[in-house]
């Protein structure tokens, strides 16, 4: 018996999410008396592995897997499971976890949970999770009945803490003979910005209150000084103003940031299905009856135009006073 | 081309959520159901689309009791050619995707679309679940979509960024923003729609793997802090000494 947890490396690195994910694994292993495996694909410096909680990581090796490919992933992960006779497996729920979680809960049958914001409540036979509903309205208690089970994390919901651990690395050979994906890979196209917005700590998202393109850049000059992402509300992507990549809430991303400061935003619910997980909102509104002042940590009532540089300059000078 | 859409029936985005006293369901008296956003305005209305320019079937399929035929009416209107209802409680996205495998089968389908995710229970699962039960390639948040001959050229979203990809028919996908764009329904389409077939096909076994056990509303914010227009420097002290995010 173990946990098995899916993780991935970027630029070189083992993932954020992949290590709240092998903490959050070995938290259920402490429970169920057994160690975490970790399962990886690629090379790169694993130590981070063994420091988050695994106690084994197996590098699946198969030329097939190098362009994440839904089937041949899901595959590799049941083989890896199999061996190591994982009753649990967690991934995180970016969108490799969604293309993949539930097609192995499907083959496995095993009951999932996906985008999990709570550790499981385990007692005997029955296992809990905590999960976000109604776009972050409400949270659920999910019971899973199956024997196999898969949870899936939503991104930033758990802290990251490194130890002193260190885990065994090995590879591990799948065989991929008998599965053939006919989807192939045209072009990859990377957002060429540092910050990816799911992943990011820091977010400044605009809407239409900045009345049109060209006045982005003191949003942009914002986040940079912050080191944060940008992201937009809804009609600001549909009217081009800014990439459809950016576009935050119930039809776009969900995120949830340590701090979201929105700018010109009225604070529409679905606006706010996507943000409301954020740790600290501040908003910044002409209308000191915007109803997204409801959901605030911090308000400013003014114009933008006025505020944003302001506070371009303020953070220039916090940054000066604490370096 | 034959297409089928998964639609399911989810609460408006603006319902207020409220609990039955312990807590333990979803209070829907009163509530105005819709076809989940993802479903309705970015699968069904490419699928539309692709229907207008290559000919073809466009079925809609629906797992669910028959309080939902209302939904399902509606995307009849909006233009799919007939429904299916699998006269099932869609309590669990296993036991959904199963009802759906079961029904598609052995029917040919060129392509199979999911949304994004229900805006209930943002799941993001039956998608890829039915892929799996029906042993297809899956391409999942798919923002553009288009088709020559037998083969579907994706592009969708990556961690990270978009990739392209190009499969052959049959395959699953699921729809994101970027799909199509939201028709709305004329008088022609709403008057054909009462016509248009709806077949309720009875359920067939499924597993269901999870049940929910509870609810409970998310805690809203405290008191929001203003912050004088004039000294927008204090919010920055505050971000660091107070919320300790910067
Ligand atoms: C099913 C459905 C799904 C949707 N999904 C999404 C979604 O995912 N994401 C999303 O964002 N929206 C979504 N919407 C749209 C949503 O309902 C709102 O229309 C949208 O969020 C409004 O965007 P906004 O706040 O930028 O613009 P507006 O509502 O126009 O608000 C602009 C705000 O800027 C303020 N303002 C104006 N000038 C200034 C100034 N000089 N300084 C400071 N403030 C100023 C105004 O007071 C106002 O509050 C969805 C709608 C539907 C029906
Ligand atoms: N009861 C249902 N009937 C038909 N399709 C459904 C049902 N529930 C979910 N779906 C489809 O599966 C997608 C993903 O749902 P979910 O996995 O629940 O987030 C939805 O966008 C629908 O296309």
């Amino acid at each position: 018996m173990s946990v098995l947890v899916y993780t991935e490396i970027s630029k070189g690195r083992i993932k954020k999410a992949s290590l709240e994910a092998v903490n959050y694994g070995s938290r259920i292993a402490a429970q169920m008396n057994t160690g975490v495996t970790a399962v990886v694909i690629g090379d790169a410096d694993l130590a981070d592995l063994g420091k988050a909680g695994a106690k084994k990581v197996l590098r699946l090796k198969n030329d097939k897997l190098s362009d994440l490919n839904g089937q041949y992933l899901t595959a590799a992960v049941e083989q890896a499971a199999s061996a190591e006779n994982s009753t649990v497996i967690i991934f995180s729920s970016d969108f490799t976890g969604k293309e993949i979680a539930p097609r192995l809960a499907a083959k496995l049958k095993a009951g999932i949970v996906a985008g999990a914001v709570g550790d499981p409540v385990i007692s005997g036979d029955s296992f809990t999770v905590k999960k976000n509903v109604f776009s972050g309205k409400a949270t659920a208690m999910y019971v899973i009945h199956s024997a196999k089970k898969i949870i899936s994390l939503l991104p930033n919901s758990f802290p990251v803490t490194l130890g002193e651990g260190t885990a065994e690395v090995s590879d591990f050979a799948v065989n991929l003979d008998n599965v053939n994906s006919p989807v192939k890979v045209k072009e990859v196209k990377k957002v060429t910005s540092e910050l990816n917005l799911p992943d990011a700590e820091l977010v400044v998202s605009a809407g239409r209150g900045m009345k049109g393109p060209e006045n982005w850049a003191m949003v942009e000059e914002l986040a940079k000084e912050l080191g944060a992402a940008t992201a937009c509300s809804r009609p600001v992507a549909d009217m081009h103003w800014r990439p459809h990549h950016e576009h935050v809430g119930q039809t776009g991303v969900a995120i949830r940031p340590n701090l979201y400061i929105a700018i010109g935003i009225s604070g529409a619910i679905q606006h706010l299905a996507g943000v409301n997980g954020s740790k600290t909102i501040v908003v910044i509104n002409s209308d000191k009856e915007a109803p997204f002042f409801k959901s605030a940590d911090y308000g400013i009532v003014g114009d933008a135009f006025e505020i944003v540089p302001k506070l371009v300059a303020a953070v220039k000078n916090f940054k000066a006073n604490h370096n | 081309m034959k297409i089928l859409v998964c639609i399911s029936n989810v609460p408006d985005t603006t319902t207020k959520i409220t609990f039955s006293a312990d807590n333990s369901t979803f209070n829907t008296a009163g509530v105005q159901f819709v076809i989940n956003p993802y479903d309705e305005w970015y699968a069904l209305v490419r699928a539309l689309e692709l229907k207008e320019t290559l000919g073809g079937n466009v079925t809609i399929i629906h797992v669910g009791a028959a309080d939902s035929e209302a939904t399902i009416r509606k995307g009849l209107a909006i233009g799919a050619d007939d429904a299916v209802r699998i006269d099932a409680e869609p309590n669990d996205a296993f036991a959904v995707a199963e009802q759906i495998a079961a029904y598609a089968k052995d029917k040919g389908f060129d392509l199979v679309m999911a949304g994004k995710e229900t805006i209930n229970y943002n799941g993001s699962m039956v998608g890829a679940m039915l892929a799996e039960l029906l042993n297809l390639p899956f391409v999942s948040m798919a923002t553009k979509l288009e088709i020559a001959g037998t083969t579907a050229t994706i592009e969708h979203d990556i961690d990270g960024g978009t990739e392209v990809v190009e499969c052959p028919l049959p395959l699953v996908l699921s729809a994101n923003k970027g799909m199509a764009e939201a028709r709305i329904p004329n008088m022609r389409g709403i008057m054909a729609a009462r016509t248009k077939p709806l077949t309720v096909v009875p359920a067939a076994a499924a597993d269901k793997l999870t049940s929910i056990k509870s609810y409970e509303l998310a805690k809203g914010r405290t008191e929001c802090k203003f912050i004088d227009a004039a000294h927008p420097e204090q919010l920055i002290e505050l971000l660091h000494n107070e919320a300790k995010v910067i």
